[in-house]
């Protein structure tokens, strides 16, 4: 049996202060057939899940730092167990925040330099998409997509060691750019240290990014190349034969 | 009750304090050469003895108060009865 006979199944952790869960849900459903549910955060289990969702927004008012109470929710042990078992998780924004707090992925985001609220549409540079591959195998090393950014506090910052290594092992998979691809000052829109918008774990399982998937998945709102993304979570999970497993 | 203080690590980038930075020389206060932000955060609680207190304080910064990625850390305890009666600095 394979998930061709199944649809995939989405876990969308929702904070108190979440904002994007809906639209996830909307995509998940709506657009892709899959089946998705709301898992809220007190919870201590997502139930039968193939990937898990962290959205944006701003979850416990991002307090003190963004995600930094988040990551004490009882449903983020149970996301750090899927996680470590190699389970696809993708946080995008105040869930990329809420990955850094939670030690899932290295660094943090902060203010942006200009110390505004950005919401706009971004072009964005893919890098080692085979880095990410539960989130990125259908686009390819080098292609620029374009997906809408909505933040104050998307400055991704991390040490020089932590940068150095993060460029060595290919983890950082997309990044600000313009449409022709090119990574400069002029296309990063909060000063983001090395162009940085999506860093991938060590397993290739956990992306984070600051832009927004979901809320490029339809022609009405002006884009669909979120797609790409669920596409290739889609196609991954077809080709685990574990997940296929968990399935039966 | 311990007063701790949380300050952006050397090197990171602070646009805030920039910001207030520019303000102040704006005002004509040229010699202002930088202005750093952090974050101050009264915490009142219970400790048996000063050295429990120390060891709970570092605690909660590391769990929780500041992030070692971009923050550092430190702060001063006070026993309650040192307190102002309302618990304010005036002035």
């Amino acid at each position: 049996m394979t998930l061709l006979a199944g649809r995939p199944r989405v876990a969308v952790a929702v904070f108190p202060g979440t904002w994007s869960e809906r639209d996830f849900l909307h995509v998940a459903e709506a657009v892709l057939g899959w089946d998705a549910r709301l898992v809220w955060h007190a919870e201590p289990e997502l139930g039968p899940a193939d990937a898990v969702v962290l959205p944006g927004g701003f979850a416990h008012g991002d307090h003190l730092r963004t995600g930094a109470i988040a990551r004490f929710s009882p449903v983020m042990r149970a996301v750090e167990s899927f996680a470590a078992a190699g389970g696809p998780v993708i946080g995008s924004c105040n869930g990329f925040q809420i990955l850094t707090e939670a030690g899932l992925l290295p660094g943090a985001l902060m203010r942006n330099d200009h110390l505004e609220f950005r919401c706009d549409w971004q072009w964005l540079r893919v890098e080692r998409p085979e880095h990410a591959p539960a989130w990125l195998s259908t686009l390819t090393d080098g292609q620029t997509i374009r997906l809408p950014i909505s933040h104050g506090e998307g400055r991704y910052v991390a040490d020089a060691a932590t940068l150095d290594a993060l460029e060595a092992e290919g983890r950082i998979v997309l990044r600000y750019a313009d449409e022709a691809g090119t990574v400069d000052d002029a296309a990063n829109p909060n000063g983001s240290e090395r162009g940085i918008a999506g860093i991938v774990n060590r397993g290739g399982n956990v992306l984070g990014l600051m832009p927004h998937p979901e809320r490029a998945a339809e022609d009405d709102v002006g884009g669909i190349d979120g797609l790409w993304l669920f596409r290739s979570l889609e196609r991954w999970l077809q080709e685990q034969p574990a997940a296929a497993e968990r399935r039966l | 009750m311990a007063e701790v203080h949380v300050a952006l690590r050397p090197g990171i980038a602070d646009p805030e304090g920039q910001t207030i930075a520019s303000g102040l020389r704006s005002l004509g206060y040229e010699s202002v050469s930088g202005v750093r932000t952090g974050k101050l955060m009264r915490i009142d609680f219970e400790a048996d003895d000063p050295v429990a207190a120390e060891a709970t304080v570092a605690d909660m910064c590391r769990r929780l108060l500041a992030n070692p990625v971009m923050e550092t850390a430190s702060w001063e305890l006070r026993a309650a009865e040192e307190m102002p009666a309302n618990g304010a600095v005036t002035g």
